[in-house]
């Protein structure tokens, strides 16, 4: 793995308008060295795979406060297959504990909740990342 | 005009005191020792600037309302709970939309997969606006809307079900929040442009001045603002400096101070530093008062006589250990309580992982009648009015806040509207937010703030957790209900009148309600008036902030 910065695209997808955890987050990963790509609200897929594909980025990161994570994010990760775009999808937000597998299940590659550290979730996405390039 | 005597000022309370209908009492302790209804020095309560309270007798007049928000499912399901709600003696309903209908979306657009009925009830058209107040006589109740965006539309299809229920316009009682500055600053669900926005809410101000005289326009809110991860001075100061906006926008429009300035309502957060927010609520009391009187020229005392509901602060309940939120709720509901708010919503221990589920939600209402009804705190009026501390508190508030307004009409060129809508562009709101937010979290990750459950005190959480979900019925079911009035209604008629709402919206001398309002009449869908405006309005994207 290279030593440059890992790049992070974090989004809210669809209606959700719930943008302070997401903008905390986008703070916690620039303090940790990452280059954050915020992309902002009302996300499409294709917005968010092309941001992907134009920021060379290593992770993408949605946050979900609208109960609609098991909706969303498996098709998040299918768009980004379907553009052969190998980066782990990263989800935070309101989360409940029944629905975790199955996000996994489908490829999202991990789950940050309320109250997670600043460290967790920094550490979360470089071990996300890691994988990957594993 | 020389300021009454403090003994004056004690008579003419008691005269107001006198005057007003009491309930029963009694007014003692539980220990039996009789108490007064109000202690300490002028002004008091019921006396301009109000900062120790609207009315004379307090909460032994007028007890705050338990006003439980609401809304779930398809239009059927929220008309079965409202008439229960009627049958159980409440007058007031209060609906929840869920995200497309807030957004102004229809069901059936791509991105409400997922969203239809979740977060409250799904309205596409005036069919299913027929069905959630089916059998309701709306001449009779309130009605609470809570809808920003879209609320021009979805007013007019609540003027159209009463017209055909034979209730005329000028008969309906309710209140629809429209309050759309607050969007681009902190809730974002915002449609068009900010500017478009207020057109389209003085359009609604004039019509519901001239026609709904039992109509409350607007509800300037904060709550959402706190939620973002305001401070409580910044909660305070977007608040008002909003409805001071709203009302030089008002008075832009030709309305009469007084006219209007009574109907306008607000709505505060109650969050868990009690003397912060209970000196928060009596400043913003006191400033609304003031700025009234002095800067607008309101003569009538119902101008100046700030009424507000308080829902306790969703965004400090825990994932973690979620039935210790109960205690939590308690103490924000005694300070809102404390603080003289006119209606509260307590929430739910369990809405930080879900909607709530019915026991959380008993619980929860449980909460504040024990505030009421147990504590003693409603026998006396504003009974920490004259504590150096409270006091203090509140002129901090005020100070933090005044210098805030200040900021809005330095950027504005001496106007709060225009300070608002430069605020908005520059992301003065969301960057003072953001940051808020972040030196908050950063306190908490460090150590220095502590969050029971969360950062301390971590141990004993089972991690059982009983959640209320959503089917996937509903959806199914109001994207049919959709298909069949589509397919039963005349396609001609909704382009027509669609076709001269577009028309009128370039025009701004033209009030677009009646067109709204005869639009939802031919079934045009929420979406599609959406549209039809957005053709002229354009979209708003706002300008990310960090």
């Amino acid at each position: 793995m290279s030593d440059d910065p890992i790049r992070v695209v974090l989004a809210k997808l669809g209606f959700d308008g719930h943008d302070r955890g997401i903008k905390v987050v986008a703070r916690i990963l620039r303090d940790a060295g990452m280059e954050v790509i915020y992309l902002g609200l009302r996300q499409s897929y294709a917005n968010v795979v092309n941001a992907v594909e134009q920021e060379d980025a290593d992770a993408v990161g949605l946050s979900m406060h609208n109960a609609s994570h098991l909706t969303l994010a498996p098709k998040m990760v299918e768009a980004l297959a379907a553009a052969d775009l190998d980066v782990p999808v990263i989800v935070g937000g309101i989360i409940p504990d029944e629905d975790v597998q199955p996000l996994a299940d489908k490829g999202v590659a991990a789950i940050l909740g309320p109250g997670a550290s600043a460290e967790e979730v920094a550490a979360a996405v470089r071990s996300a990342v890691a994988q990957r390039a594993g | 005009m020389t300021e009454p005597s403090n003994a004056e000022a004690k008579d003419q309370w008691q005269a107001a005191y006198d005057a007003s209908r009491v309930g029963d009492g009694p007014f003692e302790t539980m220990s039996g020792v009789p108490v007064d209804a109000v202690y300490g020095d002028a002004p008091f309560p019921g006396q301009y600037p109000y900062t120790r309270g609207l009315y004379a007798a307090g909460y032994r007049s007028k007890p705050w309302t338990m006003r439980m928000f609401a809304g779930f499912g398809t239009a059927e399901d929220t008309n079965a709970r409202f008439k229960e709600i009627l049958r159980n003696g409440g007058g007031g309903l209060s609906t929840a939309f869920d995200m497309p209908t807030l957004m102004g979306r229809d069901s059936d657009h791509e991105w409400s997969l997922g969203e239809v009925g979740h977060c409250g009830v799904a309205i596409d058209t005036l069919a299913d606006m027929e069905d959630l107040f089916a059998d309701i006589d709306l001449g009779s109740v309130s009605t609470s809307m809570t809808i920003n965006g879209p609320a021009a539309m979805i007013m007019a299809m609540y003027v159209a079900v009463g017209e055909k229920t034979g209730v005329e316009r000028a008969a309906l009682a309710g209140t629809i929040q429209n309050d759309i500055l607050k969007e681009y600053q902190a809730q974002k669900e915002y449609i068009f442009p900010p500017r478009p926005s207020m057109r389209i809410i003085t359009d609604m101000m004039k019509f519901t001045s001239a026609e709904m005289p039992k109509w409350h326009s607007i509800s300037i809110s904060g709550y959402h603002i706190r939620e973002a991860g305001s401070t409580a001075a910044q909660e305070l100061a977007f608040t008002l400096s909003n409805g001071f906006a709203y009302v030089e926008a008002a008075l832009a429009a030709g309305l009469d101070i007084d006219d209007f300035a009574p109907r306008l309502s607000f709505f505060f957060n109650s969050h868990s530093d009690f003397f912060e927010e209970i000196g928060k609520f009596r400043a913003a009391r006191r400033i609304w008062a003031r700025w009234m009187k002095e800067r607008y020229g309101a003569t009538s005392e119902r101008s100046m006589r700030m009424k507000f509901h308080t829902q306790t602060a969703g965004v400090s309940l825990t994932a973690q250990q979620p039935e210790i939120n109960i205690a939590r709720v308690a103490i924000q509901a005694l300070a809102g309580a404390l603080g003289g708010t006119q209606s509260l919503h307590t929430d739910s221990y369990d809405e930080a992982m879900a909607l709530p589920t019915e026991d959380a939600a008993r619980i929860a209402l449980r909460t504040q009648q024990i505030v009421a009804h147990e504590t003693g705190v409603t026998n006396v009026v504003d009974p920490l009015g004259g504590a150096p501390y409270v006091e203090w508190m509140t002129d901090e508030m005020e100070r933090q806040a005044e210098a805030i307004f200040e900021h809005l009409l330095e950027i504005g060129d001496g106007s709060i509207l225009e300070g608002a809508y430069v605020g908005i562009e520059n992301g003065y709101y969301v960057g003072e937010i953001a940051d808020a937010a972040y030196r908050f979290e950063r306190e908490v990750n460090a150590g220095r703030r502590i969050i029971v459950g969360v950062n301390e005190f971590t141990e004993g959480d089972d991690g059982k957790r009983n959640l209320l979900r959503i089917g996937p019925e509903v959806e199914e079911y109001q994207l049919k209900r959709l298909a069949d009035v589509k397919q039963r209604r005349d396609d001609d008629a909704v382009r027509t009148v669609l076709d001269r709402l577009a028309t009128e919206a370039a025009d701004p001398e033209i009030n677009l309600m009646p067109t709204i309002i005869d639009a939802v009449k031919t079934f045009a869908t929420e979406g599609e008036i959406v549209a039809s405006l957005e053709g002229v309005f354009g979209g708003y994207v706002e300008r990310v902030v960090l």
